[in-house]
């Protein structure tokens, strides 16, 4: 009788999950009577819903009215002379990209290859000129040179690459707006003519880049043993999350010209970062303050017992840790941020919603409105779907809540 | 002896070394700075706003507002004054936002249910909703609602009508309505005295419940009693308290029922679909935060499925969900303001007309900000309350 316990000769393994696609669609599809019923009914949902909008799309959309338009939508009235900086820029995110896949990703085959089809897939399109074709084939180009590079170096770049992700967005505002006045390299380009995709992005870039050092120190202010400074950062961030943006930038972009002394008057576009900046610093100060709480006690201690001032216990020991739990919840931000860009139309900027209106009030396009809207809702999707993959791929890589 | 020791370094320590008076010195230079910052925009705006001639002041409240606007819940024309323009857009905004939580909490909870049906189909329609609203911008969803659908339906004369009769028409959408009649103020008092019925009910059935150990059907129970009350007494007036008013085609406009305008049809539509979407995944979490093994212990107990739902699942997950959920509560009513680029005139939209109108940009955006303050402030006073009350308690 033991034996027969204890012997596994006699024991089968348990029976693995195997099944036909017949049986997958019996198991998901039709398990149950009102199963069957409701997989039927949403059939018919599905095929009543698309079938129209697949004609639609086929036979009725006139896309022209974005062929036309696709560099006011990109780069607003961005100087034609000056667009190869808009593709520096580009160029300069492949490469860097390119090099943190081949230092950190490796793997993911697929999704690598699915990214480099994104700029070929571009370029495959018909009615579109050959310089920016080039451009889109040397960014594929840049990001396969640059992921060898990764790749090779391996760990010895890691450092190099996280300073040049910080580096990047200083940078670019620097390339975008210029530094010479007159003639010259990189001539200024006004604000003013900056808009379509490209003002999107500086605006979120803008926002998420200047809110970051004023939401650490808010978070780090509520913390503060100093009730002078803790309330101060409370009211703060309870007044900017209580409202809604839309006043923040009205109050921007009526109010900063009063507070300012009497003659200086910032451009509109430089108003409406003042106020997105203000914004989302309230709500990064809360995310960054969830971080600091998981930070358990012990450290704190331990960095005493260690004789560190309490200045290098924050910047060595708990801002470090703190920082790292709260990356994925910062890419949240920076998803909620970029879509929010689209309230500037609101004080009359023209970010790719704006210029979309603007572009919808001209009597040669009025009543595009279905293929405008399609398309820039596509865009503003497109992006911010790839940035909560990338921030789900984070919350894997970083291991937050396993520790 | 080593209290001595303690104490001495105190007393020998110089002022500028005391830890007490560095944290003070601290605080008050930081607030001098911050106050010296505070003071200098004050005093530029100050100095920009009387170079401008313009004064600094509630006062312009009660002056004659100057324009029209077109849905007031409130009586409401050009010759009332600022204050009554900012209490109609309030209503407004009341009205959209209530309208909208309610909506959007039933289509919500209907998606983040089907999120987790055990029906492939079902599922990925329902995630695709999700995940389709989730990453777009609530503003392109309104223009797009405004420009691209409502006020493209037909024109009035060609009005879509559909069974009830409700008309679509580019200038609106029209519904039958209830009119109150004369017996309409009896019937309130009715519906008063029907919702004390029910808490009453309410009450009793919870003493009961606590004595018996049984769970009673509190709310079914109140809500039932309510609706028999109200039946009973719409029947027992001498004459029906609401008349219905059907809406009509009368030459260029619609006349009749209730008029729906396109903005307010777009805003609502634009906030309900887009919150749901939040909602769902809300409701989705809070059903998964739920340990499987409160199911499987329930099951083992001999309880139905009802019953597991009704009395294990849901209380539990009321929890997880009702924070998160005020805080969609809220961001709907915050988002209501970007009505703003549609036209609908809630509170933001009529405030920016009042600025206009009346070059008073201070004071309309403290007075905004502060409304939209309390209103979040109330929310989370009660968030905090309701989550000390069902707080988990461990041992």
């Amino acid at each position: 009788m033991a034996g027969e316990l204890t012997s596994r000769s006699g024991i089968l393994p348990p029976p693995t999950e195997r099944y036909t696609w017949l049986g997958w669609v019996q198991k998901n599809l039709f398990s149950t009577w009102y199963n069957a019923l409701l997989t039927v009914l949403s059939l018919g949902l599905v095929y009543a819903i698309l079938k129209p909008f697949t004609i639609w799309l086929l036979t009725q959309a006139r896309w022209e009215v974005i062929e036309v338009n696709i560099r006011l939508l990109m780069a607003g009235q961005y100087p034609l002379e000056q667009l190869w900086r808009a593709w520096l820029c580009l160029h300069l995110l492949a490469a860097i990209v390119g090099l943190s896949w081949g230092i950190w990703v490796r793997g993911r085959r697929l999704v690598g290859i699915g990214l480099l089809l994104v700029p070929l897939a571009l370029a495959a399109f018909p009615n579109i000129g050959p310089s920016v074709r080039m451009h889109l084939l040397a960014m594929d180009g840049v990001a396969v040179i640059a992921f060898g590079v990764g790749r090779l170096g391996g760990k010895s770049l890691q450092r190099t690459v996280i300073g040049a992700w910080v580096l990047y967005f200083p940078l670019v505002l620097l390339i975008i707006r210029g530094i010479t006045s007159g003639e010259g390299l990189l001539p200024i380009v006004g604000t003013n003519l900056w808009g379509g995709l490209l003002l999107t992005f500086l605006l979120t870039v803008v926002g998420i880049s200047f809110s970051f050092p004023i939401g650490v120190l808010l978070a780090l202010g509520r913390r503060s043993r100093l009730p002078a400074i803790r309330w101060t950062s409370i009211i703060y961030i309870e007044v900017i999350r209580g409202v809604p943006l839309v006043t923040i930038l009205f109050m921007a972009s009526t109010m900063v010209p009063l507070f300012l002394p009497n003659g200086v008057r910032p451009d509109r576009v430089l108003r409406a970062m003042i106020g997105i900046t203000m914004f989302s610093a309230a709500y990064l100060a809360e995310n960054v303050r969830g971080g600091l709480q998981a930070i358990p006690h012990g450290q704190y201690e331990a960095a005493h017992a260690l004789g560190l001032s309490g200045f290098q216990t924050m910047t060595l020991i708990i801002l470090p840790q703190a920082l790292r739990t709260v990356i994925p919840v910062l890419m949240g931000l920076f998803i909620a941020l970029y879509k929010d860009t689209s309230l500037v139309v609101t004080i009359g900027l023209l970010d790719l919603l704006g210029i979309s209106r603007s572009i919808l009030a001209q009597p040669n396009f009025v009543g595009y409105q279905h293929e405008v809207f399609l398309f820039i809702s596509l865009i503003y999707w497109v992006f911010s779907y790839f940035m909560s993959y990338i921030s789900q791929r984070l919350e894997v890589a970083l291991g937050v809540g396993e520790r | 002896m080593i209290k001595s020791q303690l104490n001495r370094p105190h007393r020998l320590l110089a002022v500028w070394r005391d830890e007490r008076f560095l944290r003070l010195l601290g605080q008050i230079v930081f607030l001098a700075i911050l106050a010296a910052f505070l003071g200098y925009l004050a005093r530029n705006m100050l100095n920009n706003l009387r170079q401008q001639g313009i004064g600094l002041g509630f006062d312009f409240l009660p002056l004659t507002a100057g324009f029209d606007i077109g849905e007031h819940l409130i009586p409401y024309d050009r010759s009332q004054s600022y204050l009554r323009a900012f209490e109609v857009g309030l209503l407004n905004t009341a009205l959209v936002a209530s309208l909208g939580i309610f909506f959007a909490t039933i289509l919500g909870v209907f998606f983040g249910i089907t999120r987790l049906s055990s029906n492939f189909l079902i599922q990925s329609i329902a995630r695709a909703y999700i995940e389709f609203l989730r990453n777009m911008p609530l503003l392109v969803l309104l223009i797009f609602l405004y420009t691209g659908v409502f006020i493209q339906f037909p024109r009035v004369r060609q009005a879509i009508t559909l069974p009830g009769p409700v008309l679509i028409s580019n200038r609106g959408i029209a519904i039958p309505w209830g009119m109150p009649a004369d017996t309409f103020p009896l019937f309130l008092r009715i519906l008063g005295l029907g919702i004390l019925l029910a808490i009453g009910t309410g009450l009793a059935l919870t003493w009961l419940g606590r004595r018996t150990g049984r769970a009673p059907l509190v709310w079914l129970w109140g809500i039932l009693i309510f609706i028999a009350t109200a039946v009973v007494g719409w029947f027992a007036l001498p004459s029906a308290p609401l008349n219905l008013d059907i809406p009509a085609v009368q030459g260029l406009r619609l006349a009749g029922g209730q008029q729906l305008s396109p903005e307010f049809m777009a805003l609502l539509t634009g906030l309900v679909v887009y919150t749901s979407a939040f909602i769902a995944d809300v409701v989705r979490s809070g059903i998964q935060a739920v340990a499987h093994g409160q199911v499987d212990a329930a099951k083992s107990l001999g309880m139905s499925g009802f019953h597991i739902m009704r009395l294990i699942v849901f209380p539990q997950a009321l929890r997880v969900i009702v924070p998160p959920l005020t805080s969609q509560y809220l961001n709907l009513t915050k988002n209501s303001s970007l009505a703003v680029a549609i036209g609908y005139p809630e509170l933001f939209h009529v405030a920016g007309t009042v600025n206009n109108q009346s070059g008073r940009a201070v004071e309309v955006i403290v007075l905004v900000m502060s409304i939209y303050l309390s209103i979040s402030l109330l929310t989370s006073a009660f968030m905090n309350w309701y989550n000390r009350r069902v707080r988990f308690v461990e041992r």
